[in-house]
């Protein structure tokens, strides 16, 4: 719920867009047109599973003109928690799911001169919704899209479907590699980056940016972090006087909703800064995975970010 | 209770330093500015043979700093007359510059606010912008009745260069206008004008 307002959504369409990632439709279930977003933007995914609550971030690919669905795109993501399962498996045309208004946290900068675009796997669902916005602003712009074989390739046809030469494949299987060398030099000043796809992917790229001598401030980037699961330890809620157990498999953000306190979120994912909650003691070793907090903070041991980050210890005392 | 003045949004100058990483480093520089230049550069003269600066002495003149920066050697040198004609061939430079190059801008608060609005279009974030204040505390103030500019106010309240209207210098910065704004202060009791204060040298 503190995830903000919620809009109920039917699945209209299933689409099995690769061999392991399906385009869902989210049809809104009033019949009312769903919040325009801007691209980069995610909605939180309320997925019900036999009382269990599951909870993913998701991009959206589009929005249909008549603003009636969104499309979002889920990696089938194996010994998981069971979110990208469940989306696989459960969810059918007809199924009512519950998502958040969109949040942006990898926007288009509006005053970039031109923009870079690179996506690796499922990091191309913003990317494809960010390459239609600059299109329809005529703006500059070009596409990297590094996939693993020809079969991941339905996004990447349509990508050259809708924007042709501007879009640059590489094939893993071709052992073609995105060279961030070749990419940065000669693109004019004012030109911003923005990079998706797996962590090792983006660390590479910013990295070849400030090797290029690109600002900071030119380089942007979304990970799709999901929580890390870890040995059990237990939370107690001070302010609402609850202990609860967080599982091996469970976030701490889950188990403090499971235990029926409404804990603030946005992102889920460890970027936005939403879930930062005030840690008033814990026995043990505070596990960071955030990209919010900075080094001080983590090593003050004063805060955390519930979403992502937990305790390997005996029990961690919160001011919720 | 809040003054106008309370309401901080005074831009914040971190001092040269050079980007060892930049492919590109495009200085512009006016008066006293040229000592941050070549303190700066004087700790990385590797730097310079990929270097362009462009000067313009304004109020130093006579303090020889274009020989002395011209003596740093930078692959480029160039002297502005003013600080009118600098703006132009740096609109010019950026609109062919690449990725990679580090922006610097050092002077007078009206010269680096004028030097980030010049950059600004260009998609250039002004955080990555690397500035320097040197010289004068004057200011660029823009009347907000009459939207005239005037140049070099050092202190409040003052004169509107334009409408003639007596002006309190607010700390509300814009970095669009690269100017500071100015609020009529006998608005309610025209006439009432409190004392001078010489606040910016
Ligand atoms: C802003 C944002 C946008 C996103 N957009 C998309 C998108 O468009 N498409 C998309 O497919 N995904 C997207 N994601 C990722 C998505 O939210 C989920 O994380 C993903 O679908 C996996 O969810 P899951 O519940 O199936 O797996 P999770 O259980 O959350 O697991 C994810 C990963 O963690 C590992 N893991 C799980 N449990 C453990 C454990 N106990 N110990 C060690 N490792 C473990 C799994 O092996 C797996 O690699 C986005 C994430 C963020 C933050
Ligand atoms: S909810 Fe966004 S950082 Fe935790």
């Amino acid at each position: 719920m503190s995830g903000g307002v919620e809009i109920t959504v039917r699945v209209a369409e299933i689409e099995q867009a690769t061999a392991s990632v399906k385009r869902f439709r989210l049809a809104s279930a009033s019949g009312e047109p769903l919040p325009v977003f801007s691209a980069g933007s995610h909605v939180v995914v309320s997925m019900d599973d036999g009382g269990h609550r599951i909870r993913n971030p998701y991009s959206l690919i589009d929005r249909a003109p008549d603003g009636l669905s969104y499309r979002i795109g889920v990696l089938r993501t194996p010994n998981s928690r069971g979110g990208s399962i469940f989306m696989h498996e459960r969810v059918s045309v007809g199924s009512e799911l519950v998502i958040t208004m969109p949040v942006n946290l990898f926007p288009l900068i509006r005053t970039g001169r031109k923009h870079v675009l690179v996506a690796g796997g499922i990091g191309v669902t913003p990317i494809y919704a960010m390459a239609d916005e600059l299109r329809s602003q005529n703006a500059p712009y070009e596409v990297h899209y590094a996939m693993r074989d020809e079969a991941n390739g339905a996004f990447a046809a349509e990508l050259v479907e809708r924007h042709g030469d501007k879009v640059r494949l590489y094939r893993d299987d071709a052992r073609e590699i995105i060279r961030v060398e070749e990419m940065l030099p000669n693109q004019p000043l004012g030109t911003h980056l923005y990079v998706c796809g797996p962590e090792g992917m983006i660390n590479a790229i910013l990295a070849g940016g400030r090797a290029a001598g690109w600002p900071v401030e030119n380089l942007h980037s979304e990970r799709f972090l999901a929580p890390p699961g870890g040995a059990p330890f237990s939370v107690a809620l001070a302010k609402a006087g609850i202990t609860a157990e967080v599982g091996p498999h469970q976030s701490l953000l889950e188990a403090i909703e499971e235990a029926g306190v409404d804990a603030p979120y946005l992102c889920r994912g460890g970027a936005c800064g939403q879930c930062v909650t005030t840690v008033l003691s814990f026995e043990g070793e505070l596990i960071h995975n955030d990209h919010y907090l900075t080094d001080e903070e983590k090593a003050s041991g004063t805060k955390i970010m519930t979403c992502v980050s937990r305790l390997n210890g005996r029990e961690l005392v919160l001011d919720l | 209770m809040t003054t106008l003045s309370d309401i901080k949004s005074r831009p914040i100058y971190a001092g040269l330093k050079v980007d060892d990483m930049a492919r590109r480093h495009l200085v512009a520089a006016e008066g006293e500015g040229a000592l941050a230049v070549i303190e700066a550069f004087s700790r990385a003269p590797d730097a310079l043979d990929r270097t362009t600066i462009l000067y313009c002495p304004a109020g130093s003149a006579a303090m020889g700093h274009d020989t002395a920066l011209a003596d740093l050697n930078p692959d480029v040198f160039h002297l502005a007359p003013s600080p009118q004609t600098l703006l132009v061939r740096l609109n010019v430079m950026l609109s062919t510059a690449t990725m990679g190059t580090r922006l610097y801008a050092t002077g007078t608060e009206g010269f680096i606010g004028a030097v980030i609005a010049a950059a600004l279009p260009f998609g250039v974030d002004h955080h990555s912008i690397y500035t320097e204040h040197r010289g004068s505390l004057a200011r660029r103030v823009q009347c907000v009745h009459c939207k005239g500019m005037t140049e070099n106010v050092t202190a409040t309240p003052f004169t509107c260069s334009h409408c003639g209207l007596t002006l309190f210098v607010r700390d509300h910065y814009s970095r669009r206008l690269g100017a500071f704004q100015g609020v009529c202060v006998d608005a309610e009791e025209p006439g009432v004008i409190p004392p001078v204060e010489e606040l910016y040298k």
